[in-house]
């Protein structure tokens, strides 16, 4: 078909233009060229600026006519753009008045909020020449990838084993062994490493293009250049993080990361990210103008009556985001995620910020959880959100999740660190996280799924130091030790730091297992930050934001190092997969309701069938009836866990079984390999059927057969 | 360094010499010339890429495009690539559908 609207009508120097479409926000290319489109409520003018790449004088400064303005739009069609080797701007004119919230400067180059590519820091660390007036560039790129039959996997919740990872951290370490160390790319050459463990999907810590140098300076202590290596501070939401691919220099990221998705999901493995829509890298009054600033300064950001930037999030704003335009955009940024890249799920990073209303105050159904909750495209897509922010709100149990979203359970953490360090009082709290925390979800008929269990993540010790300090070592930040929690939950075996005392550094050893087991045995979906499976240190810091170096990296001599650690992971990890009694959906009811003659799950005491939760006790076990798997509709075998975080050994007797059944022995954390655990379905039979020793600290599981 | 290619068509083997950059400045005009041997029976796709020295995404979607429009049955081979060549088409996931060598007879 000819179309008679595919001509230019204007020109511009050596550009033919013409009116553009203004959806969809951003650069697209279109058969005539570039459809550009971007959005300000109240500007008075607007234009687009091109670039050789990476240049920093322009090449060409085109005004929006009026006629190219619809509604709050502007949109243009350039013509035979040469996209691959321009970075584009825009720079708007409208009221500098803070008091009333606008920021207008027209002199500042401004990033497209819906950038897809972002130059400006194509190679991670390279140090960027600050002089340039156009740091973080909006860049075109293709939007279409050969993925085969490739699609987000939708493996069902509860069989999910999480593993929180970073993209550099994980292969950055020179023992890595990779021609590309730190990089999707990488990332994809240790996919059976990660299939070995037993690992079915990866949330990766933030992938959006952030700028590692915001806030670089030098270690005091250490004496190291310290970076953003975390990158919760996004640039842009549209645009993977360019210095984390090795084409990143070439511009093809997006392809790189794309490629690593699909070989991830060939393997059977899900990919969740990391989003931060909480704020952005802008910081407050006296932060740099990227975008968004200088576009819709009242639209992006919650502001006080002032016109200053309210900070709930703890970094110098907070996005604005029950504004019906900030809303449009993180839908769309999600959509596009999920349809471009194939993305399974999002953990939303201080998410009781997205229920805040335009004024900060939380809301009881804030409008962009709803529509995220109902999205069709995000319909099968995991949404995990960390249920509190910075500014006081805690919202674990009472997320707003009309039935989608699950919760990273921080309540199961401290409740399991607290009994692993013999806390009194703790074993009413241990027996609700084992099931899957009922108490938080059970009122909204949740399900498991709800609770994202987890001992350890990026944020605070990893379970080697949660075992190794009381406190944390955070003095390479070059933050006078005031960053990070206080608030640990931690125990150090009897020493602060590493250890040459065996009996010490084998308590370590044991109480790891032990962490690991809880959380394997647990109901809900656990995750596991990466490393802990190989005893990974960070010298007691519990805030490595900023070490992009070995301390925090992941040291893959570990693996060999620390193999008794990490086939204890592996075999744990096997058991819960194997054991559909491990993962139910729905929450467990404490009677027999399918008639097998026990419920399905028991509690137990140091006697079968007395439990005994007093405040002083640290002892107690639980059987799961297998006939109740799967809500009655499968079969397992029944499943016993005794635990003992006394500080002596005591006698535990399990429950009886039905006459031609026996309990055979799993893993039993107080054993030194190969005794501690098995292959599942290898499991060694119970010598003495009616008592069992539970060492001091330690865990036994048992399997009927 | 000027972008070039040159393509040739011999019995069943359609082969394209590259040189230089392929990027989007030049890769409509392959993806063009490429367009003309649709229909014809084409059995290998041999892109000799010795004197490449850079490809961009634009340059990889012709290679892709050529397979998929114009050589639908045919074998693609990407012949005498630089390292630095050799890293993009794997980590951008084109390695999949092409044969990597370093010399072809024929």
């Amino acid at each position: 078909m000819i179309r008679i609207d595919s001509h230019p009508t204007h020109t511009q120097g050596t550009y033919k233009l013409r009116v553009g479409k203004p959806l969809p926000f951003g650069a697209s290319i279109t058969p005539e060229g570039v459809n550009f489109s971007v959005f300000s409520r109240e500007a008075t003018y607007c234009e687009l600026v091109l670039f050789n790449k990476d240049e920093d004088a322009p090449i060409e400064v085109i005004p929006f006519p009026e006629e190219f303005r619809i509604g709050n739009v502007y949109t243009m069609i350039v013509f035979e753009l040469d996209f691959e080797n321009i970075d584009y701007a825009y720079r708007m004119d409208g009221p500098f008045d803070p008091r009333e919230g606008h920021r207008f400067d027209k002199t500042k180059f401004l990033m497209d909020p819906y950038a897809k590519m972002i130059g400006g820091r194509d190679e991670w660390g390279v140090d960027p020449d600050i002089s340039k007036k156009y740091q973080h560039r909006s860049r075109i790129f293709y939007d279409d990838f050969n993925w085969g039959n490739d699609k987000p996997l939708e493996i069902p919740m509860e069989d999910l084993i999480i593993y929180e990872m970073h993209v550099r951290g994980f292969t950055a370490h020179p023992s890595s062994k990779l021609k590309y160390p730190g990089t999707y790319a990488a990332l994809k050459e240790k996919i059976p490493y990660l299939k070995d463990l037993g690992i079915n999907c990866v949330e990766l810590m933030p992938i959006n293009e952030f700028d590692e140098f915001e806030n670089s300076r030098i270690s005091p202590v250490s004496g190291k250049r310290l970076l953003n290596f975390w990158g919760y501070s996004n640039v842009g939401f549209f645009a993977p993080k360019a210095g984390y691919a090795a084409t990143g220099k070439f511009g093809m990221q997006i392809d790189e990361l794309k490629t690593t998705i699909r070989e991830l999901h060939k393997n059977n493995i899900e990919v969740i990210l990391d989003v931060v829509f909480n704020h952005t890298a802008e910081g407050n009054e006296n932060g740099p103008y990227i975008s968004y600033k200088g576009i819709d300064n009242k639209t992006y950001y919650i502001l006080t009556p002032d016109g200053w930037y309210y900070n709930f999030s703890g970094c110098g704003n907070t996005l604005n985001c029950n504004n019906p335009i900030v809303r449009s955009m993180i839908l769309d940024c999600l959509r596009f995620w999920v349809s471009d890249y194939h993305i399974d799920g999002f953990r939303f990073d201080l998410a009781s910020i997205l229920g805040r209303d335009q004024n900060g105050a939380p809301m009881s159904n804030p409008p962009l959880l709803e529509s995220l909750a109902f999205d069709p495209i995000l319909g099968k897509c995991i949404l995990i959100a960390e249920a509190w922010d910075a500014g006081g709100l805690y919202q674990v149990g009472s997320f707003p999740s009309w039935g989608r979203w699950a919760e990273w359970n921080g309540r199961f953490r401290d409740d399991i660190r607290n009994f692993l360090r013999s806390e009194s009082g703790s074993l009413r709290g241990i027996a609700q996280r084992i099931q899957g925390s009922p108490d938080l979800y059970a009122w909204q008929k949740r399900g498991t799924n709800a609770s994202i269990n987890f001992v350890s993540c990026h944020d605070g010790f990893t379970l080697m130091d949660m075992v190794s300090y009381n406190g944390k070592h955070n003095e390479a930040n070059g933050e006078n030790n005031s960053d990070g929690s206080n608030d640990n939950s931690s125990w150090n075996c009897g020493w602060e730091g590493p250890s040459n005392d065996t009996r010490v550094n084998d308590l370590r050893t044991k109480q790891i297992k032990n962490a690991i087991s809880l959380l394997m045995i647990s109901q809900g979906v656990p995750m596991i930050l990466s490393g802990d499976e190989v005893g990974r240190s960070q010298r007691g810091n519990n805030n490595a934001y900023c070490q992009d170096n070995e301390l925090a990296w992941f040291d893959w001599t570990l693996v060999d190092k620390n193999v008794e650690l990490h086939s204890f992971f592996r075999r744990i990890i096997a058991f819960r997969a194997a054991h559909p009694v491990l993962r139910n959906k729905t929450h467990l009811m404490n009677t027999d309701h399918v008639g097998s003659g026990y419920p399905d799950i028991s509690w137990h005491g140091l006697r079968a069938w007395q439990p005994d939760f007093s405040s002083d006790n640290m002892t107690l076990g639980f059987m799961l009836c297998g006939t109740h798997a799967d809500q009655g509709r499968g079969r397992d075998n029944d499943i016993y866990v005794a635990m003992n975080m006394h500080w002596e050994m005591h006698g535990f007797e399990p429950p009886g079984l039905p006459s031609g059944k026996n309990w055979n022995v799993f893993a039993n954390t107080d054993l030194k390999p190969p005794f501690d655990i098995y292959d599942p379905g290898n499991e060694q039979i119970l010598d003495n059927q009616h008592e069992i020793l539970i060492g001091c600290r330690s865990v036994m599981i048992l399997v009927s057969k | 360094m000027e972008s070039k290619f040159k393509v040739e068509y011999s019995g069943t083997v359609l082969k394209v010499i590259l040189s230089g950059k392929l990027d989007a400045n030049n890769s409509p005009a392959l993806s063009e010339e490429l367009s003309k041997f649709k229909g014809k029976t084409i059995t290998e796709m041999v892109f000799m890429a010795k004197d490449l020295s850079y490809i961009s995404s634009a340059g990889i979607r012709v290679i892709v495009f050529a397979k998929q429009k114009v050589g639908e049955n045919s074998k693609v081979f990407l012949i005498s690539a630089s390292e630095t060549v050799l890293d993009v088409i794997n980590m951008t996931g084109l390695a999949n559908f092409m044969t990597l060598q370093d010399t072809y007879q024929g």
